[in-house]
């Protein structure tokens, strides 16, 4: 067995049983936090290192044989995601350490938070259907807490509508999975991608749109996203900017991973569905950002919509496109935590981040406006910026291809960039741009140097590492093409998992 | 028996959905409830139901004899029940919750408050 493939699961797990221990201790469950955090960047950056040298990775947990056994399997996109969940964990640590106040530590932030890591962790690196479910679940449970934990009013709000629609995905989810194991008796991955493509098409079909709703609510897309803008506004920003970063995440890893390894024979009906789905996204969720006043809203809007364009990449289903998709997944991770987090350090002026009740904060915090310029700008996808590369990968390959469909979804993707941006400049000109209107409570929410050193160096940090991958794409892009690479073709997969014996 | 079971999990599906279409949040739990019941049960009844042949290979013998209950769906199905209690004990501490900061039960009292 090899050990660094459970790392990812095992340190999370680790920090949130001892943090567990030590539950009455604010500090020490801070520094277990902190630690246990840039542990999980280190196994990233490890098993990325080993998946780039080495190929897929595979494991077997208790020894037992492919199909049967519980397998954990590591391709690129798997550690590129475990590598960013580590990149998220640690600037939200940093950032929780004075956001999060006493009364939710005391009641059990930081075990939550990495039982959080620990589910998105095991999505990323099970080789199993069913452990898929398994590890949604402890994501899914761990996030109704973090949701609700403070038990204000408007929480609970947000948590009705995110609980109710994501215990109907699980439901979806489990049918699904009940469906598939009645008809071809298998449920790890590489065995259902071998034994699918003998299945009876219309039963195939049916299992690809199930999962299809399942994980499209997972991972907010038209017309099955309502529940995110409802309660993404309403928790502390360290909950909301980790659940930005990968929480949505999630649910377009399981899309990638199930529209690229299972259902793939149906290529044409289902990958012009999510086309169709993934413009929708785009154009709604970029609608709802430019009605919106309050930033957090707007923010959870633009997730959105930018779904919708990771989405695209999938439908498109080209090599170019593939990496297109992985690229934004990774972009828009670092820069929407950034967003949710800089919203956070607008809104301690004032009580609320109603854009009407902001202003004058160019002149306040220059260094801030900065930050939240370039991510905005790198957002809307202007280049030289991350998203420019991410989107110029996606209407690249969507013009190569070269279908009615595509143009259609390319046009709409640069209309709705557009709109970003007009939206984006909308929280500048009031926010930062006028000046503060006259009686607003700009008062600093906490006080003391330290603490505010903290909110901004995990900014300063994402930000910085924003522009760099805006500034020289080129090493991860050439990782992100080999990731596609595997992704497009999965007889390596396959082949780590089940063995060299199977084809 | 395969007919008769899948009647019932349409039955728990269809009421579960008509209990979570009502506006009460208590329903909404119900008919989660019945929906993970219904889904449990799916997953019983598409792996194939085998009545009194446990998955057993008897003494000295090498092999089963007929095709024996399918051990996975089982194990499955534990795992999905084991999960859903405790999601449906998390939902019953939140509509609790909610209950006492709303006053009432009616999902439509949420959305009276958004700004």
């Amino acid at each position: 067995m090899k050990v660094l493939l459970v790392l990812p699961v095992l340190v999370p797990l680790t920090t949130a049983a001892l943090s567990l221990l030590s539950f009455r201790r604010a500090a020490r469950q801070r520094a277990l936090g902190l630690i246990g955090s840039v542990l999980q960047l280190a196994v990233g950056v490890a098993l990325l290192r080993a998946v780039h040298r080495g190929g897929i990775q595979s494991t077997q947990l208790g020894g037992w044989p492919a199909p049967y056994g519980i397998t954990f399997v590591v391709d690129l996109f798997s550690a590129l995601m475990v590598l960013l969940s580590g990149v998220i964990a640690v600037a939200t640590s940093l950032y929780s350490l004075s956001d999060i106040d006493r009364e939710r530590r005391e009641h059990g932030f930081y075990p939550l938070m990495h039982a959080l890591l620990m589910g998105t962790n095991g999505v990323f690196v099970t080789g199993d259907l069913f452990n898929l479910y398994v590890w949604f679940e402890v994501t899914l449970i761990a996030s109704f807490v973090l949701l609700v934990l403070g038990n204000e009013r408007p929480q609970m709000q947000g948590a009705i509508k995110y609980v109710a629609m994501n215990l109907i995905s699980s439901a979806l989810f489990l049918t699904g999975l009940g469906v598939l194991y009645g008809s071809v008796h298998a449920l790890n991955m590489a065995d259902l991608s071998l034994k699918l493509p003998s299945l009876a098409p219309p039963i195939r079909f049916t299992l690809a749109m199930i999962f299809l709703v399942a994980f499209g609510i997972k991972a907010a897309v038209f017309p099955l996203f309502f529940w995110l803008p409802d309660s993404y506004h309403t928790p502390p920003v360290t909950v909301t900017a980790l659940f930005a970063g990968l929480l949505t995440k999630v649910g377009v890893y399981a899309l990638v991973r199930s529209f690229t390894l299972l259902f793939v024979s149906d290529g044409e009906a289902t990958h012009a569905l999510l086309l169709g789905i993934a413009a929708f996204t785009m154009a709604v969720g970029v609608l709802g950002a430019v009605s919106h006043r309050e930033v957090r809203r707007i923010l959870a809007f633009h997730s959105v919509s930018q779904v919708g364009y990771m989405v695209m990449g999938l439908g498109l289903f080209t090599l170019s496109s593939l990496s297109g998709a992985i690229f934004f997944v990774l972009h828009h991770a670092i820069i929407k935590s950034n967003l949710f987090l800089i919203s956070g350090i607008m809104r301690s002026g004032g009580k609320d981040a109603r854009l009407d009740l902001q202003g004058g904060l160019l002149a306040r915090s220059p260094g801030l406006s900065a930050c939240f310029l370039v991510t905005a700008l790198s957002l809307a996808g202007m280049p030289p910026l991350s998203g420019f590369w991410a989107k110029l990968i996606l209407v690249r390959s969507g013009l190569d291809v070269g279908s009615r469909g595509a143009a259609a979804v390319v046009a709409t993707s640069l209309a709705v960039g557009l709109v970003t941006l007009i939206s984006m400049t909308k929280i500048w000109n009031e926010a930062f741009w006028k000046p503060a209107p006259a009686g607003a409570d700009l008062a600093p929410r906490e006080s003391g140097a330290r603490r505010s050193a903290l909110l901004y160096l995990p900014v300063v940090l994402l930000t910085a590492l924003g522009v760099t991958l805006g500034m020289a794409p080129e090493p991860l892009l050439a990782v992100v093409r080999r990731a596609a690479a595997q992704l497009a073709d999965p007889t390596d997969y396959v082949r780590a998992v089940l063995g060299e014996g199977r084809p | 028996m395969t007919v008769l079971l899948a009647i019932v999990v349409g039955g728990l599906y269809a009421s579960g959905l008509f209990l979570m279409l009502r506006r009460s949040i208590v329903k909404l739990a119900f008919g989660l409830v019945l929906l993970g019941h219904g889904t449990n049960l799916l997953i019983l009844t598409a792996a194939g139901v085998v009545r009194g042949r446990p998955p057993l290979i008897p003494k000295g013998e090498g092999a089963f004899h007929a095709p024996p209950a399918d051990p996975v769906a089982q194990a499955l199905i534990l795992t999905a029940i084991v999960i859903s209690f405790a999601v449906v004990a998390f939902a019953v501490v939140l509509l609790h919750r909610v209950h006492r900061t709303m006053g009432s039960d009616d999902i439509d009292s949420l959305e009276s408050t958004r700004p």
